[in-house]
């Protein structure tokens, strides 16, 4: 396999990376882990005529918790967060279903957010704990709601001219779990069906904050915020769970294709659901 | 039969039933292997290949010339120009034709178009960009029950006088007595399912280097070939090249699988543009071209019957197969036989009467038919015998395993003539299953599965009794474009008692190696380690059919074991001059001659090795050498049971492998532990062809599986762990009693698999799901169960 030809930038900072990517305009992409990026240059899918490397760029490493926020930098691999004690939740969960060990040892959480694939995970996840996306561009910094950078499918809010820098994800205070259940085929597919829930439980017992997020059954990684209305305010049960299950159900749109049918798919969209919710909620007690 | 078998050979001589490890593995996992594209050549060309987008077109024009303007760009080949030379077309191993490059239509997604020959591999690839291909799209057919339709276009309107996609109408048995037998039966048991298409993927691709020297027309080619010595032949057919003048050189192969068997375009374009430019090219496939190009496997559509007495007693067999052949007959499978071995679908059991019609269709999909790992087709047949009684015994409400006891052929009943006209060697069936039942706990399990279901939780016994029928083969039956499927090797004892072994037969990862060199270590006592086994050069090797079909110890390790008789009789007579006693007084065992009766008086294999170039009797050839072509008077008839239990979840369909127990009867184990390696990657592709790994296409006959991310092969983490078991039933008529292996598993446990599933799932009424068994088709087969009040 022989992509077509690129010039190369190996940038050395986030400014030079920015005006690296300002100077080529919409040819140039950022290069990260490169686990979905080569693949399709490789594959001919993508012909960027400018790659600009940030793997030299020191400082964007950094996984930290300060200011009650998990920060996420642009050069963190999915194995690092699967490594690490500061994930929480359903990012905790999620991480180790990221594809296999290779992909996970060099692809990177912001590289996975920018991409906006409707089967990847970690936009679902960080739909439903909430997240700040941190881009920087030749003017400066600005921050995105998770919400609002996803777009579509692989379209995200950034312009021509930005970089991701970090992510940020608020760490609750209170009682809180999270389960990422993701339906694959094999070790290292991508997601057939997979749901995200995240509860935070407040004095009474009752939930506080609800997230449920659902991969590779919307055309793009979707919040089901009728679900999550649902559960706010009511205590943790079978009942509960199965009713904000019906609800993630129907708010999928899942196709017939080769990995099933879109009934069953729902199907597993329901079960999922609350599964993810009962895995959530009883973390949430326990802790 | 024996439970165990030990070796004659003490270790340091390391002969048979020694678990030696593997000679070759030293350069491979150091990364001193030297794979095709290892190689190169001075001034060597690249060739990309440009494939068809769409599975049924005419092509009314190709353009060429922006590519060929590119700078880098040597030459552009379409189907015109090689019929110039009258290279456009070629036959297959099934005598039928390919197009080479398309020149009056394409007939599947992928299908060769043209080839661009350039300085470096990404000029090739960017000028194949370049090359305009007007098409005209044509009506698709993506089954052969479409194909078959009295409406359907016609795919080979290339070949005279063909009127309709039947590709081959072929039958085995006696319909007849069938017949009469259907007729008496209490009961009929009926089975519909398909084998799904997949593809052997070796983890390296097809391609090939040419090198054809424009001065001597020797042409020289590298290529990822299981049978180099067949090709060589039928390259000299296609090209009308003399046979001495082509030299087919098969570097260390990543993996065969039956794909490297056929001759692919790629490798008659290569050697053409060699010829013509004057210069080595070489073309190496990607991922992509050769899962939807070359040979695929499997694709039978099966209806089987049991004609059955109330207790379950077998008393006849009727089978329907119509294959999905593509656009292409291209299986590679003994002349004779147009359906492969499937006629040996009447399994295990001992019934009087079978019959077995099949039909092959064209289709607008890649052509292959290839043995993947397997022997022409026992695969769907074994499958499809295995799942039939299973059905059988839930339909009778028999216990699955007491209706195989029931109908297996006996110990004392071997040799055994089937049916279908094959004669079994040797076997002890009930032995087998007994064991795998002890095993895995069998009537323990049973009474969790029914403790399980009280609770709604799904558990699944599969049990799977197959037997083999491999080593083609004995030439009154056996051969391929005429060729006999006979093997040779041709041994060299050297001055200081080191030996060197070349064989017809190419390794592809099978170890032949070790283990070929373990044959001639027990038959003359030379030390494993000092004989060299080489393969897979047709100037420095004898002639031989090659490596598939399980046939390279059951053919070629006969004939390693054939020749070192041989050179143990003439090393016989010169020991006999050593020691001056008479040639029948001459006793050898590992590797030291002796007198009978007088144990003092000896020399050794070494002793007389310098011997036969420096000090013989008078008259006596001087050297230590001698070939030999072995034709095997039968096929050999490895066998097994296997037992799988898995655990289904009702709410998604998801199903895992709790446990799988593997008994193997293979005969002789020349190494043990390659033994177990090769069941090891048999129970896996069982597993994958049961659970994931499949080639489909949609209904605009677009290949769905061209990349690993959509043609899925389990890793080791999602494939469950083996237990492995064994029994020894030497057969009888091979030189060492081996019966060859490599394809045991892949044959016989995809139906374990699928039974312990539909056996989790049975009490629903569920009888048959087609595989791969995918969650969804899982999920659905139980809700529709329950929809119908199972
Ligand atoms: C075999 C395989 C299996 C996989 N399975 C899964 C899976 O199961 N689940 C899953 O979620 N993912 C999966 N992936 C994708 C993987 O997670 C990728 O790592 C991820 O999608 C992209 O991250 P990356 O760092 O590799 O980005 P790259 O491939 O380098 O880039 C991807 C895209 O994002 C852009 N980009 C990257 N970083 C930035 C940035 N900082 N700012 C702006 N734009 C940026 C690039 O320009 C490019 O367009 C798989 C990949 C492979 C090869």
């Amino acid at each position: 396999m022989f992509p077509s030809s690129f010039d190369y930038v190996a940038a050395r900072s986030v400014e030079e990376a920015v005006a690296a990517k300002a100077g080529a305009g919409d040819d140039a992409r950022v290069l990260a882990g490169g686990q979905s990026l080569i693949p399709m240059m490789k594959m001919r899918l993508a012909a960027p005529a400018q790659l600009v490397d940030i793997n030299r760029v020191p400082g964007l490493d950094a996984l930290e918790r300060t200011n009650g926020q998990l920060r996420v930098g642009a050069l963190v691999r999915h194995a690092d967060i699967a490594r690490s004690d500061l994930a929480f939740g359903a990012i905790a969960s999620a991480a180790p279903w990221i594809s296999d060990p290779l992909v996970r040892n060099l692809g990177t959480l912001c590289g996975s957010v920018a991409h906006c694939d409707p089967e990847g995970d970690w936009n679902s996840v960080l739909l439903a704990t909430g997240a700040d996306v941190v881009a920087r561009g030749p003017s400066g910094e600005r921050t995105i709601p998770i919400t609002d950078f996803v777009v579509d499918f692989f379209t995200n809010a950034l312009r021509d001219d930005e970089m991701v820098t970090e992510v940020r994800i608020p760490v609750p205070n209170g009682r809180s779990g999270g389960s990422y259940q993701k339906l694959e085929r094999k070790v290292g597919d991508y997601a057939t069906v997979a749901v995200a829930a995240h509860l935070e439980l407040g004095g009474t017992g009752a939930i506080a904050r609800a997230g449920v997020a659902l991969t590779a059954v919307v055309p793009k990684n979707t919040k089901v915020t009728a679900a999550e209305n649902v559960l706010v305010g009511n205590h943790p049960s079978t009942e509960l769970f199965e009713e904000a299950a019906e609800l993630a159900a129907q708010a999928s749109e899942p196709r017939d294709d080769v990995r099933g049918s879109a009934e069953w798919k729902r199907n597993v969209v329901r079960v999922f659901t609350r599964r993810a919710l009962t895995a959530a909620a009883a973390q949430a007690q326990q802790g | 039969m024996t439970l165990t078998q030990k070796p004659s050979t003490p270790p340091e001589i390391g002969g048979i039933g020694h678990s030696v490890r593997r000679h070759e593995d030293d350069r491979f996992i150091v990364g001193q292997g030297r794979y095709l594209d290892d190689h190169t050549l001075p001034g060597m060309l690249h060739m990309a290949i440009l494939r068809s987008p769409l599975p049924h077109a005419r092509i009314n024009s190709i353009d060429t010339s922006a590519a060929a303007a590119v700078d880098g760009v040597v030459a552009v080949v379409t189907g015109e120009l090689l019929a110039q030379y009258n290279l456009a077309w070629m036959p297959t191993l099934s005598g039928d034709t390919q197009a080479v490059l398309a020149t009056d239509k394409v007939r599947f997604q992928g299908q060769e178009v043209a080839a661009v020959v350039a300085t470096d591999p990404y000029i090739a690839e960017d000028a194949l960009e370049l090359i305009e291909v007007d098409y005209e799209p044509l009506p698709v057919i993506t089954s052969p029950q479409q194909s078959l339709a009295a409406d359907a276009v016609l795919i080979r309107d290339d070949k005279e006088g063909q009127t309709s996609n039947l590709v081959y109408e072929w039958e085995a048995g006696d319909g007849a007595a069938t017949e009469v037998a259907f007729a008496r039966a209490d009961r009929v048991v009926s089975l519909e399912t398909h084998y799904p298409r997949s593809h052997p993927s070796p983890l390296e691709t097809c391609g090939c280097l040419a090198d054809v020297n424009s001065a001597t027309g020797q042409a020289t080619i590298y290529m990822t070939s299981q049978a180099p010595h067949a090709i060589r032949t039928v390259f000299a057919m296609v090209a009308g090249l003399p046979e001495q003048n082509i030299r087919i050189i098969s570097p260390d192969i990543g993996g065969g699988f039956g794909n490297k068997v056929p001759v692919y375009p790629g490798y008659v374009v290569a050697t053409a543009a060699s010829l013509v430019i004057g210069k080595p090219v070489k073309w190496v496939e990607s991922r992509s071209e050769n899962l939807i190009s070359t040979g695929f496997a499997r694709d039978y559509h099966m209806k089987g019957e049991l004609a059955l007495t109330n207790d379950g007693r077998i008393l006849a067999l009727r089978v329907q197969m119509l294959s999905d052949q593509g656009a292409f007959y291209a299986d590679a499978q003994p002349t004779q036989f147009r359906a492969g071995l499937f006629h040996v679908v009447t399994g295990s059991y001992d019934f009087p009467a079978a019959h077995v019609q099949c039909r092959g269709a064209y289709t607008n999909k890649a052509p292959g038919g290839v043995a993947y790992r397997c022997s022409f087709r026992i695969t769907e047949a074994s499958y499809l015998i295995e799942r039939l009684v299973q059905t059988a015994a839930y339909e009778l409400g028999i216990d699955p395993a007491d209706i195989r006891f029931k109908n297996f052929i006996q110990p004392d009943q071997f040799p055994y003539e089937t049916p279908t006209g094959f004669v079994y060697d040797s076997g002890d069936y009930p032995t087998a299953l007994r064991s795998a039942l002890d095993a895995i706990g069998y009537e323990k399990l049973r009474a969790e599965q029914a403790a399980a279901r009280d609770e709604g939780r799904f558990v699944g016994i599969g049990i799977a009794h197959f037997t083999e029928a491999v080593g083609a083969g004995p030439s009154k039956k056996y051969d391929i474009l005429g060729l006999k499927m006979i093997d040779s090797a041709e041994l060299r004892v050297h001055p200081t008692g080191k030996a060197i072994l070349k064989l017809g037969v190419r390794s592809q990862g099978q170890g032949h190696e070790t283990t070929f060199a373990q044959i001639v270590a027990d038959e003359l006592g030379i030390p494993v380690t000092d004989i060299k086994v080489v393969e897979g050069d047709t100037d420095n090797t004898p002639y031989g059919l090659g490596t598939y079909a399980s046939r390279s110890t059951p053919v070629a390790g006969a004939a390693a074991a054939v020749v070192s008789r041989k050179i143990a009789d003439k090393a016989r007579k010169i020991a006999a001059h050593l020691l001056e006693a008479a040639d029948d007084d001459i006793e050898l065992q590992n590797g030291v001659f002796s007198v009978k009766g007088t144990p003092g008086r000896s020399v050794t294999i070494a002793d007389v090795s310098l011997a036969a170039y420096t000090n013989l009797p008078d008259g006596m050839e001087y050297g230590l050498e001698d070939v030999h072509y072995y034709d095997p008077p039968n096929l050999t008839y490895p066998y097994g049971s296997y037992v799988v239990v898995v655990d289904v979840d009702p709410e998604t369909g998801v199903w895992k492998a709790r446990r799988v127990v593997a008994l193997d009867d293979c005969g002789v184990r020349i190494n043990p532990m390659i033994v177990e390696g090769q069941i090891h990657g048999g129970l896996t592709e069982g597993f994958a062809k049961s659970s994931m790994q499949w080639i489909t296409f949609d209904e605009e006959g677009n290949c769905s599986g061209s990349n690993f991310m959509d043609y899925l092969i389990p890793t080791a983490w999602e494939t469950p762990r083996f237990e492995l078991l064994e029994t020894c039933t030497p057969s009888p008529h091979h030189p060492i009693g081996a019966k060859g292996v490599g394809e045991s598993a892949t044959v016989g446990s995809p139906a374990a698999y699928v039974n312990a599933v539909i056996d989790a799932v049975a009490h629903l009424g569920v009888r048959n799901i087609d595989m791969p068994l995918l969650p969804d088709r899982v999920w659905s087969a139980i809700q529709s169960a329950r929809a119908t009040g199972g």
